[in-house]
């Protein structure tokens, strides 16, 4: 558990940041210049914040009422740099100790080089130097580096920024093993929806320098006060499914707590656990029960409330114990009269599945 | 080959070179820990160290002999200072070494200096959070990173020392086997009617030594930059 409260005034600009991050992956997402670099710099020890405290369990790092600073080289915090830092004059194999030369007599976690290597895929690139990589490689042996170097904590700042989506694809199901299996806390920053709602199990929104909204990815993702600063298209609902059986006709058949659903193809067994995300847009509300419709998905809900926004009213459904979102124009929500705990159905039109993501519960 | 200069020719060829090598090797360390402060570091002082640093660029040369005799001749403060202990610089191979590393000190800085500028802190910020103490950061990523700088700054230092005569025979004089390098040398025996000859066969040697001092650093300095790049 990570525990940081700090304070730090630049010019024209103050950060003021009380938040815990349980285990799993919690991501600190909010706009440009909210301030993310500078919390997670704060934890790494690159910068020394004016005043706060920041303990990872019961190991405080820094604790300003104290005077107390660890340098960066005595926090055990691993750093996943957006620009992955290798260095150059090194080869893959001579990066990825580097870490591990420095911290490997000392205690913390015991990572050894081939289990990182196999985790990561990085195997044929061991003897090469890192001018002779491509970005997604890059990333993996960043990963892998700060992996080595047994940290308690794990720093990824805007770790796939700079790579277009096919090398992001390339990296997200790394991340997602070592989320599920690492046991390491991690805290992510990034400004992308799409990667808070495949990666998250907590999110930290930051906005201006202060904590908006914070709690698990469910919780968050479906709080209609997120959905102006996720954006209209990127406003959704995250919530796990099982699923319950591999259908004839190419179909998988998911088992959520109001009903089922049906989505393409998953490759995975029955009874694994899957993350889906379902964008508010996505979303239709009707008011009776539906006869004569091509959409598979139709699960029945309860209004709990309505929120104008600027791109029409958000509609927070409560499904069994799970929230979906739905946007529908102000005619609409007039029309049917939508009134907090009235019945209705959800028509989804689409459910995205984050491959890979096994086992989560997703909060 | 050992007629192509008078004994006193080769005497003089070797003195350089060894008050050459002794003023780089001796000032190299320093010439990085300077350069890495000019570089890297914010404190008082630090424009007049940048000043103190490239003084001997601009002064005369026989002002800086004439300040090195003041300072560390028998009577000067240091040199006073050094005679209790029994070492004397003024007028030995020693000082001319000294002249040498002054004059030379410079052009080092700047050389090492750009290097350390273009080693992106960045990198250095990763290995600290890798676990690596500070003098370990140094050692293992900026140190290696400017090794080219390190060498330019050398080879140029060495080949400044290898030149340098106004401070030298100011501060040393022009003493045969003791402190005649190979310009004093060349002044020397042009001062004598007739050693036009001899004098054109030490600029030969002044020049050959000089063209295979670039040589080796450019060949070192891609066999280095052929390793960082790791091609």
């Amino acid at each position: 558990m990570l525990s940081v409260r700090l304070r730090h005034e630049f010019k024209g600009f103050v950060l003021d940041a009380a938040f815990e991050a349980p285990a799993g992956l919690t991501v600190l997402f909010g706009p440009s210049g909210s301030g993310k670099t500078t919390v997670v710099n704060a934890v790494a020890g690159l910068l020394r914040p004016q005043s706060g405290r920041i303990a990872v369990g019961n190991d405080v790092l820094t604790d300003s009422a104290q005077g107390l600073w660890l340098p960066p080289h005595r926090r055990g915090v691993g750093y996943v740099f957006q620009d992955s830092r290798l260095f150059p004059h090194l080869s893959v194999r001579q990066n990825l100790l580097f870490g591990h030369w420095f911290t490997g007599r000392g205690g913390g976690r015991a990572a050894h080089l081939d289990d990182v290597v196999d985790l990561l895929g990085i195997g044929h690139l061991l003897r090469r130097r890192p001018a002779a990589l491509s970005g997604g490689e890059r990333q993996r042996v960043a990963l892998g580096r700060a992996l080595l170097s047994h940290p308690r904590l794990l720093l990824m700042d805007e770790p796939l920024a700079a790579l277009d989506q096919a090398r992001k694809d390339e990296i997200l199901p790394y991340l997602e093993r070592l989320r599920d299996q690492a046991g390491l806390p991690i805290l992510y920053v990034s400004h992308a929806a799409a990667e808070v709602a495949r990666l998250a199990t907590h999110v930290v929104m930051l906005t201006d320098g202060i904590v908006a909204v914070a709690g698990s990815v469910s919780r968050v993702l479906s709080d209609p006060a997120v959905a102006p600063l996720l954006g209209q298209d990127q406003t959704g609902a995250v919530l796990t499914a099982r699923i319950a059986a591999q259908e004839p006709d190419g179909l998988t058949r998911l088992a959520i707590p109001a009903g089922t659903l049906f989505v393409p193809y998953v490759a995975a067994p029955p009874g694994t656990l899957l993350r889906l995300r379902i964008l508010a847009q996505d979303v239709m509300i009707a008011t009776e029960e539906l006869h004569g419709i091509s959409a598979l998905n139709v699960i029945p809900a309860r209004v709990r409330d309505l929120t104008d926004t600027a791109g029409g009213v958000l509609v927070r459904l409560d499904a069994g114990n799970q929230t979906i979102l739905s946007r529908v124009t102000a005619r609409s929500a007039t029309a049917l009269k939508l009134a907090p705990g009235m019945p209705v159905q959800a028509v989804l039109k689409a459910v995205s599945v984050a491959p890979g993501t096994i086992g989560v519960s997703g909060g | 080959m050992a007629d192509w200069l008078t004994p006193e020719g080769w005497q003089a060829v070797r003195l350089s070179l060894r008050v050459s090598l002794w003023a780089v090797a001796a000032s190299l360390p320093l010439g990085i820990l300077v350069a890495y402060a000019l570089a890297r570091w914010r404190f008082p002082g630090h424009g007049v160290l940048n000043g103190l640093v490239h003084l001997p660029l601009v002064l005369p040369p026989v002002v800086t002999g004439y300040l090195l005799l003041v300072i560390f001749g028998r009577r000067g403060v240091v040199g006073q200072w050094l005679d209790q202990f029994g070492i004397v610089i003024a007028f030995r191979w020693t000082g001319a070494a000294l002249a040498a590393a002054i004059m030379a000190f410079p052009l080092m800085v700047r050389a090492i200096r750009l290097a350390v500028e273009a080693v992106d802190p960045r990198l250095e910020q990763a290995a600290s959070t890798l676990g690596a103490a500070r003098p370990w950061v140094f050692l293992t990523v900026t140190l290696p990173l400017i090794l080219p700088g390190i060498l330019a700054g050398a080879i140029l230092a060495f080949a400044k020392a290898m030149g340098e005569f106004g401070a030298t025979i100011t501060f040393v004089s022009n003493i045969p086997g003791q402190t005649q390098t190979l310009p004093s040398a060349i002044y020397a025996v042009l001062q004598v009617p007739g050693g036009e000859a001899a004098a054109a066969r030490l600029v030969a040697t002044a020049i050959a030594i000089a063209i295979a001092a670039l040589f080796l650093s450019e060949w070192l300095s891609r066999a280095i930059a052929r390793r960082i790049r790791g091609g």
